[in-house]
């Protein structure tokens, strides 16, 4: 018995790792048979801009396309607003800051701001569609993701409204004023909710400046702004270039602005208000280490890699893009993961089934090739599944590079791409070293069956959130926000809320 | 005959060790009465630099010491300045306050040491929490220090100004390259005594003297302080804005004020020591 048992234990890793990974090949035995969401997005031709409670043409007379990078088709046209535009909107919010939103018991605020969650939800597959059809994100994240967990942002924050004395424990909060907020294109809806929940329960107006290329579910929220009743000025949308975003993030009337977008930017924008004294909060860049030690359930591990690099086209700014896998298991996560990738589904973003959608746009598909041939060029392994590429819209199968060193420029620089680096390392101290070498800090992953192995990385990680056994999980009552280059202050929860309040 | 008095070299404390500007400069400065008081180090932007490799270097293991040491340790630097209470006293009257300002700003200096000793080991518990996500994750958040943080120091009150800025940051495990008051930089020379004999660990507070022209520039572009806190002109806060921009530093600004506020309840908090550690999330799986 006893022999048995020992020979039991020590044959097991070996026939683990001898035995090949199971893999699902269908080959060309059945023809795909597409899954379509047909919901209607009920797109208009024309979308003005929001100002003052009512849908007003921009000053300048101008309106630009935005197109579906799933297709290429234009979705829509929408307003180019410029510095008047934003001048009008400042003037609004801050009317309504001093009239009425500012001076609204927050019982009242928060009843507002629960019926933005509720209509949205309402409406969540018609956003849904509209997402992808203007993001190329698959239908699968807006549908069970980026739109619920929008419509979450504005109900958790809603109750805060009534309760901001809890918030601060010794000190009193009131609200900032008129606060100015330019937002990305990787999540639409989801990053204006983030920006907006919080600023309203706090008791704040906002412009704010969605992004050119995703503008289309921005100006859908104003009608459920208007239909929700708010008063006028309370919440206005400006659709336009950058400049008109960097004019709004520098204009004499917001007290307090907040940013989500690249470092570069970001860094533009805090030079361009120095000496101003406004209040800021800086969501920027990452460069995520995803750590996987050999105790890790590996399977489980490779479906969050995935996760965690693919998700949104990897068009994330906590995004995996850095495993750090420990050496003895290096070649079976890769193996598992490239059997893994062979089956995520590319292509429409509109079908059920499709796991890695569109790029958000040509350019940003080209910048993304530009990094596939400087991993190339400095060294590094490239390796993508078979793809065939959809005749129009901007595809990019899932990449993954091996044979990374920490100095490829692949290793350093945030890609915001499906694209994978992938390190390995030996002991702890090394994967903590390789995981800090970053300017970035916002977030990172560790797989391993320890729990106490867990928390000694946690607590030597500098980054902003650290999943477990996970990756890219989010709530509205969860901070989230980076250390160092990715920015400072937090969004979500209570750390977040009091980034939106002054204390008294 | 009379004695002569032995008079006192003052020099900055930086790395646990009293040191001279590495440029063999100094300046003179003179008492209330216009008296010769003492030549004091010009601290120069090497200074600085190496300011900032000592508080680099003693920073993780600040950062690791329990919060109930770091308590204790702040609370020592308060018996510290109790016990030297006559002497501070007369050292600022001989820089121009009258006796009871100066037994104010000293005794108001000793106990705010003691109300921020207090806060190490209850601030986590006030500004972190669990979050009830809805998935299955205990998830929780927690502070954590900046890092290196650098101090820059209102002329007035020389002691408490210093003081009031150093003690929010260190408290959370962060550690401090300060800028004293230009003005009346000798208070910080006294400090840095008191900071010796503190068990504090050399390199968690360093004390330069010097011209803030010649040094605030520094101080905002340095890549390596994670933070700035700062009490300073309009100007002066642009150029530190501009230089926090280039490595996204945080930044916050204190107003100057008259010493009467300074002395106030009002000019310590714990949101003073929030504004200066990061906020980290984890999600930690529940499962069998």
């Amino acid at each position: 018995m006893a022999t048995s048992a020992t020979a039991k234990k020590t044959t097991r890793p070996a026939t683990r790792s001898a035995r090949p990974a199971p893999e699902l090949i269908f080959g060309d035995l059945w023809e795909y048979d597409p899954s379509p969401e047909t919901a209607d997005p009920k797109l208009k031709a024309r979308y003005e801009l929001f100002i003052d409670g009512k849908f007003v043409p921009p000053a300048g007379g101008k309106y630009f396309d935005s197109i579906n990078p799933g297709n290429e088709q234009k979705l829509a046209e929408l307003a180019l607003g410029g510095a008047a535009d934003v001048d009008a909107a400042c003037a609004a919010a801050t009317r309504a800051f001093d009239t009425t939103w500012g001076r609204m018991p927050g019982r009242e605020r928060a009843k507002y701001i629960y019926r933005l969650a509720r209509l949205l939800q309402d409406r969540a597959r018609e956003f849904a569609v509209a997402e992808t059809m203007d993001n190329g994100k698959p239908i699968r994240e807006t549908r069970d993701f980026d739109v619920p967990m929008a419509a979450a942002h504005f109900f958790y924050h809603a109750g805060w409204a009534d309760k901001l004395e809890y918030l601060a424990p010794g000190r009193r909060v009131a609200p900032i004023g008129v606060v100015g907020q330019v937002i990305p294109w990787n999540f639409p809806l989801l990053m204006l909710s983030w920006k907006i929940a919080p600023a309203l329960a706090a008791g704040n107006c906002v412009v704010i400046k969605p992004a050119s290329n995703t503008p289309i579910t921005a100006v859908k929220l104003a009608e459920i702004v208007q239909d929700a009743g708010l008063p006028p000025g309370v919440v206005n949308v400006v659709t336009g270039p950058g400049s008109t975003g960097g004019y709004l993030m520098a204009h004499p009337a917001t007290a307090k602005i907040a940013f989500t977008g690249s470092t570069e930017v970001g860094k533009v924008i805090m030079r361009s208000v120095a000496g101003r004294g406004k209040r800021m909060t800086m969501e920027l860049g990452g460069k995520a280490a995803n750590i996987v030690f050999d105790d890790a359930p590996l399977d489980q591990a490779v479906e969050g890699i995935v996760n965690g690099i693919f998700f949104n086209q990897g068009q994330v700014c906590c995004a995996g893009s850095r495993l750090l896998v420990h050496e003895p298991v290096a070649e079976q996560v890769v193996a598992k993961l490239k059997t893994r990738l062979r089956v995520l589904r590319v292509g429409n973003p509109l079908d059920k089934n499709t796991d890695v959608g569109a790029i958000v746009s040509r350019d940003q598909l080209e910048s993304i090739q530009g990094y596939l041939d400087s991993g190339v060029q400095e060294g590094a392994e490239m390796w993508q599944p078979p793809f065939r590429r959809p005749a129009k819209g901007f595809y990019l199968p899932p990449t993954i590079f091996t044979g990374v060193t920490q100095s490829h420029r692949i290793a350093r620089e945030e890609i915001f791409g499906p694209v994978l680096s992938i390190l390995t390392f030996r002991t702890i101290e090394e994967a903590v070293e390789k995981a800090n070498n970053t300017a970035y800090g916002l977030s990172a992953g560790v797989w391993t069956d320890k729990g106490s192995r867990i928390l000694k990385l946690s607590t030597e990680l500098k980054a902003g959130v650290v999943w477990a056994n996970t990756f890219n999980k989010f709530d509205p009552t969860s901070p989230f926000g980076g250390y160092k280059e990715s920015g400072f202050g937090r969004e979500g929860g209570r750390q977040g809320l009091l980034d939106y309040c002054r204390l008294t | 005959m009379s004695r002569l008095p032995v008079t006192k070299t003052p020099k900055p404390y930086v790395g646990g060790a009293f040191i001279r500007s590495e440029s063999g400069r100094t300046f003179p400065i003179r008492d209330a009465a216009g008296e010769f008081f003492a030549n004091i180090p010009q601290c120069t932007r090497k200074d600085l630099r190496n300011a900032v490799e000592a508080a680099a270097k003693a920073g993780p293991g600040w950062a690791r010491r329990t919060a109930y040491n770091r308590g204790q340790i702040l609370y020592r630097l308060g018996e510290m300045l109790e016990a030297r209470r006559g002497e501070i006293i007369d050292t600022l009257m001989r820089f121009g306050a009258a006796k009871a300002a100066a037994a104010r700003e000293v005794d108001a200096t000793t106990d705010r040491l003691i109300y921020y000793a207090g806060w190490a080991d209850k601030y986590e518990q006030v500004l972190g929490n669990v979050n009830p996500v809805a998935a299955p994750y205990f998830n929780f958040t927690v502070t954590e220090p900046m890092g290196v943080v650098g101090v820059i120091a209102p002329d007035t009150p020389a002691l408490l100004g210093l003081v009031s800025l150093v003690a929010p940051v260190i408290v959370s495990g962060n550690t401090v390259v300060a800028l004293a008051s230009e003005a009346t930089p000798y208070p910080a020379v006294l400090l840095g005594e008191m900071l010796a004999t503190s068990d504090l660990p050399g390199g968690v507070v360093n004390l330069l003297t010097g011209f803030r022209k010649e040094l605030v520039p520094t101080f905002a572009t340095h890549a390596h302080l994670r933070a700035i806190s700062a009490v300073a002109t309009d100007e002066e806060r642009q150029a530190i804005d501009l230089g926090a921009a280039e490595s996204v530093k945080r930044v916050r600004f204190t107003a100057a004020g008259p010493d009467r506020a300074w002395l106030a309840d009002a000019a310590q908090s714990l949101y003073a020591i929030r504004d200066f550690v990061e906020f980290k999330t984890t999600w930690h799986p529940i499962g069998a």
